[in-house]
């Protein structure tokens, strides 16, 4: 009994002079300057803007924030981690969450069943979110540094009026193909048909960029809903399929890599990555044109409203030149932040792959749009088809024989078991 | 002695939140559509996907067979060799899978690459590149990899307790190795048998990621159609449901059918 009750006091004792630990620490609500947090994470003040970022100190506010894997440099010891520095800076607490694709993140929304503050998802699907009312409008009194992203992302044909997005990194879907085994530059999309390279060719897994590129070759709207003109493209992909060696998505990075598929259309941000991996690929934008992949910050009309002046903040803060850089640097897709691009070396700036003109951009490329419900559900038929009518006729007699037999051997054995039990 | 019901509750609990409940989703989400209104559409709809689905029954049947022959002749090896050696086996065997079932599905994308291991050691001695993924072999490659195990468990634990004496009973009247297996081993160990067919066929029948890893996406499954209509570009979860509903009456059918020829077999014992 006795050593209990000392038991009882050590813990007791600890536990005051853990927390007698602690709050001097959490007494600290006087923010330190903003110069110094942002020196002490490496980041230079010179280059931040001067928006109020402590507004919100010492309110333990828990922003919910969902985006993409690998698609925000935190985690790596050589570039600073943004969410890290956020927190600093603000006393809010970010938390981080990944989704793999932009469905996903729709039926999570729609089912209500995550809450999130922050969203990050692509052109399309934001339009989307738009036309069912599921993003907020933003205040863009507390995000300034709406000023900092470049003109030609403003007002985008996803969201016209700008009210619900913010830009955060872009892209273009190139050709990425493998120099010691294709001969040629493929500048075209013919060269993903070209039977040369049969069974070393890889395509897209999903219907949307799969019919993009079918539409960019062609010559038609990557917004299209014509039935004639998605037909005239499935049967392409069709033709196409007869010579690929596998649809595939981040499985791209270990075949090509590793050498094992000879050219394929993907991310150019991807292929920057894959590139540097591998020095013997090397990517190229088709002259036919491209689909232009933006993918816009946003607050889902199911956020916490409590939570929007700390969401805004976010965006601004991810909208700053050195934050910007930082997860462009970390995930290899372009910045939409002009200030973050002028702080670029001078290769990436140059590249006319990552960084392509604003004539260029409106000339050759097209943005995907939500299309719809019919369309939508006619593009994926179609995929659905061409993804499985390479299936024998033979499957279902043969699924039949077997079914048959089992029954025959069933009913057999029964009988013979049932004469043996007379005798 | 009798133990006291209330000690289900939880796993009752358990069942009704996690398996009942979800269940009951599933066929309220087929039977619906986008509206709300009763339909059974999504059944009809359906029948577009029968190949695939006969596809996937066909290689998990496929998947099944091979896992039956091969874990038969092992299990009765491990459970006729000495304790130690026993556990050993065992272990060896459960070592893969410790390791997580994704990552060795990556592997085995690594081995049959066409740049892979394996292309790379038979270009060594002058053979190949052999085409060895992104067909339908290495989907049931992959599916007999993973799931091997579960059927080796079952039939070893039920082949450990066949006693030595009734085999060496079996030898002495005469029988030869052929009649020894199928007049004792084979109906001993039929509970085995069934537990393992089920543990295989059913996550076989159903998986997406190996039809998608080895298959290359030239294969798909029926668990790749079902999950395309949840995070594929037309998010159709009625249509998604329909066709996990069809698949699991399908599967449940088939089940029942081969309980009944495994439960023949314990009755004769």
């Amino acid at each position: 009994m006795k050593r209990r009750f000392l038991i009882i006091l050590t813990v007791l004792a600890l536990a005051l002079s853990l927390s007698g630990c602690a709050s001097p620490a959490s007494d600290s609500d006087q923010r330190r300057p903003t110069e110094e947090i942002l020196e002490e994470m490496g980041l230079d003040p010179e280059l931040f803007s001067d928006y109020d970022y402590g507004r919100l100190y010492g309110q333990e506010i828990t922003l919910n924030v969902a985006n993409w894997g690998e698609y925000m440099s935190i985690n790596d010891d050589e570039i600073i981690d943004v969410n890290e520095a956020f927190e600093a800076l603000t006393g809010i607490t970010v938390n981080y969450k990944t989704y793999a694709s932009n469905e996903t993140l729709y039926s999570k929304l729609l089912s209500g069943g995550a809450t999130y503050d922050i969203v990050i998802p692509s052109d399309y699907m934001i339009s989307k979110m738009i036309n069912e009312g599921m993003l907020e409008k933003l205040d863009f009194d507390n995000i300034p540094n709406l000023a900092n992203i470049m003109p030609s992302f403003l007002n985008p044909q996803y969201d016209p009026e700008n009210e619900y997005s913010v830009p955060y990194l872009w892209g273009m879907v190139c050709i990425i193909y493998n120099t010691t085994m294709v001969d040629y530059v493929p500048e075209s999309w013919s060269a993903l048909w070209d039977e040369n390279y049969a069974g070393n060719i890889l395509m897209f897994n999903n219907p949307r960029d799969a019919f993009g590129i079918a539409q960019a070759y062609l010559g038609y709207s990557l917004n299209t809903e014509s039935h004639t003109e998605l037909d005239v493209c499935a049967s392409l992909l069709r033709e196409q399929k007869e010579i690929v060696q596998g649809y595939v998505m981040d499985e791209i990075f270990d075949k090509m890599e590793g050498g094992s598929a000879a050219i394929a259309p993907y991310y150019v941000g991807d292929a920057v990555t894959m590139c540097d991996d591998n020095p013997d690929l090397d990517f190229v934008i088709p002259k036919e044109g491209t689909n232009w992949f933006v993918d816009a910050i946003c607050i889902p009309t199911t956020a916490d409203p409590d939570n929007k002046e700390a969401a805004e903040m976010y965006i601004n803060f991810l909208c700053e030149p050195e934050i910007a850089l930082a997860n462009c640097d970390y995930v290899g897709y372009s910045t939409p932040v002009q200030q973050a691009f002028e702080l670029l070396d001078d290769d990436a700036k140059s590249d006319f792959r990552r960084y392509p003109d604003d004539e260029f951009l409106r000339e050759n490329t097209e943005v995907f749009v939500n299309i719809s419900d019919d369309a939508n559900a006619y593009m994926q038929t179609l995929w659905t088809q061409l993804k499985v009518d390479n299936s024998n006729v033979w499957f279902v007699p043969i699924f039949l024989v077997c079914l048959i037999a089992a029954t025959v051997f069933v009913n057999v054995w029964r009988a013979r078991k049932k004469r043996r039990d007379d005798f | 002695m009798k133990a006291p019901k209330s000690l289900a509750i939880p796993y009752a609990v358990w069942v009704l939140i996690f398996t009942v409940v979800p269940l009951g989703l599933v066929v309220g989400f087929a039977m619906t559509d986008q509206d709300g209104s009763l339909t059974l559409e999504n059944i009809f709809a359906m029948s577009e996907y029968m190949s695939v689905l006969f596809r996937s029954i066909l290689f998990a049947i496929i998947a099944t067979v091979i896992c039956l022959l091969i874990a038969f002749p092992a299990s009765y090896i491990i459970s006729r060799a000495s304790a130690i050696n026993q556990s050993t086996l065992v272990v060896l065997l459960m070592v893969p899978m410790w390791i997580n079932f994704l990552l060795r599905t990556y592997a085995w994308m690594t081995l049959l690459e066409q740049n892979g291991l394996i292309n790379r050691l038979l270009g060594l001695i002058g053979l190949g590149p052999y085409n060895l993924i992104n067909n339908s072999g290495a989907v049931i490659l992959g599916m007999v990899y993973n799931y091997l195990p579960f059927m080796i468990l079952p039939l070893y634990s039920v082949m450990v307790k066949i006693d030595q004496s009734i085999i060496e009973a079996a030898q002495d009247l005469g029988s030869n190795k052929l009649r020894l297996v199928r007049k004792v081993i084979l109906p001993l160990s039929m509970p085995g048998i069934s537990t393992g067919v089920i543990a295989v066929f059913v996550p076989s029948v159903s998986t997406f990621i190996i039809s998608r890893m080895l298959g290359g996406g030239t294969n798909d499954l029926i668990g790749d159609i079902i999950e395309m209509q949840f995070s594929g570009n037309s998010y159709n979860p009625h249509l998604g449901s329909a066709m996990a509903l069809v698949l699991m009456i399908i599967v449940l059918f088939m089940m029942s059918l081969f309980n009944q020829f495994g439960s023949e077999e314990d009755v004769i014992l």
